[in-house]
């Protein structure tokens, strides 16, 4: 049996199934408002999808992401933050803050965008390893038990450093 | 735009090779898909491929992970069980659709 074309050639995506990429990402979660939350965590889950290992690490005022009694309760102020377009005399008003909170998790739940417990439960199932900055442990006088399930453990920054050797960083 | 051969159908596909003809696409073809990148299709496969078939016919666009797991009804853990690694790229692929442009 002979044939007289040449049969053409599949073309199929590339995507890295053979060999671990090996790519990894780090993300410093240092900030506790909302806005200022979502960033990384929406990184991370990117970088999941695309078969990129990931650690997060929380330290300051990130550490509030994972503490089970703020973690529900981040909040976004428009105070100091130009880019709302707000008159900056009446961003500190009372009652502001929680007005633009609600906006804010409206708008993302609009997109079904899931609240930070939430997005911490679909990191952790998509294989996100999460970290506790040991310094903000104890300066909070908080322990495991007081932390998202999922955390893998309260570390120093050392550890840290030195268990994501290769990794891109990205500090929030 | 580039044609490809697959079960002996000729399919336009882009560059990467994702088919961009929602109706040439059957679930022989995705067979042969699957088959190319070496993700043997289940029953729970096969769900997968469904929801995302009928999502994208409904709403116009390929449903996120998120989407799958909140409106089809498959956790993501499930779809990283199912297309190791890069699971929307993958479950698109096979789904003959374009990849998922949403974010989350």
């Amino acid at each position: 049996m002979t044939t007289t074309t040449a049969p053409m050639e599949m073309i199929v995506p590339s995507f890295g199934s053979d060999a671990e990429s090996g790519r990894k990402l780090a993300v410093i979660c240092s900030k506790g408002a909302l806005d200022m939350a979502y960033p990384g965590l929406i990184l991370g889950n990117a970088a999941l999808g695309e078969g990129v290992e990931l650690d997060l690490f929380f330290t300051f005022w990130g550490f509030d992401m994972i503490t089970k009694s703020r973690m529900y309760d981040l909040k976004f102020s428009p105070v100091g933050n130009t880019a709302t377009h707000m008159p900056a005399a009446l961003s500190p008003l009372p009652g502001v803050t929680a007005m633009a909170t609600h906006s804010l998790k409206k708008s993302l739940a609009d997109l079904n965008i899931p609240e930070v417990p939430d997005f911490l439960d679909l990191l952790k199932d998509s294989g996100a390893r999460l970290w506790a900055c040991r310094l903000s442990a104890d300066m909070n006088h908080l322990k495991e038990e007081d932390l998202y399930d999922g955390v893998d453990g309260i570390i120093s920054a050392s550890d840290f450093i030195e268990m994501t050797d290769g990794s891109q960083l990205l500090f929030i | 735009m580039p044609t490809t051969i697959i079960e002996g159908h000729e399919l336009s596909v882009d560059d990467e090779g994702f088919l961009t003809e929602y109706d040439q696409w059957d679930p022989q073809i995705a067979e042969a898909l699957a088959q190319a990148i070496d993700v043997p299709l289940t029953d729970e496969h096969w769900k997968v491929i469904n929801f995302l078939r009928e999502d994208f016919k409904a709403h116009g666009a390929t449903p996120t992970l998120r989407r799958v797991s909140t409106e089809g009804g498959v956790d993501t853990k499930t779809l990283f069980a199912l297309f190791p690694k890069k699971p929307a790229k993958k479950m698109s692929y096979i789904a003959g659709l374009p990849k998922p442009a949403g974010c989350v």
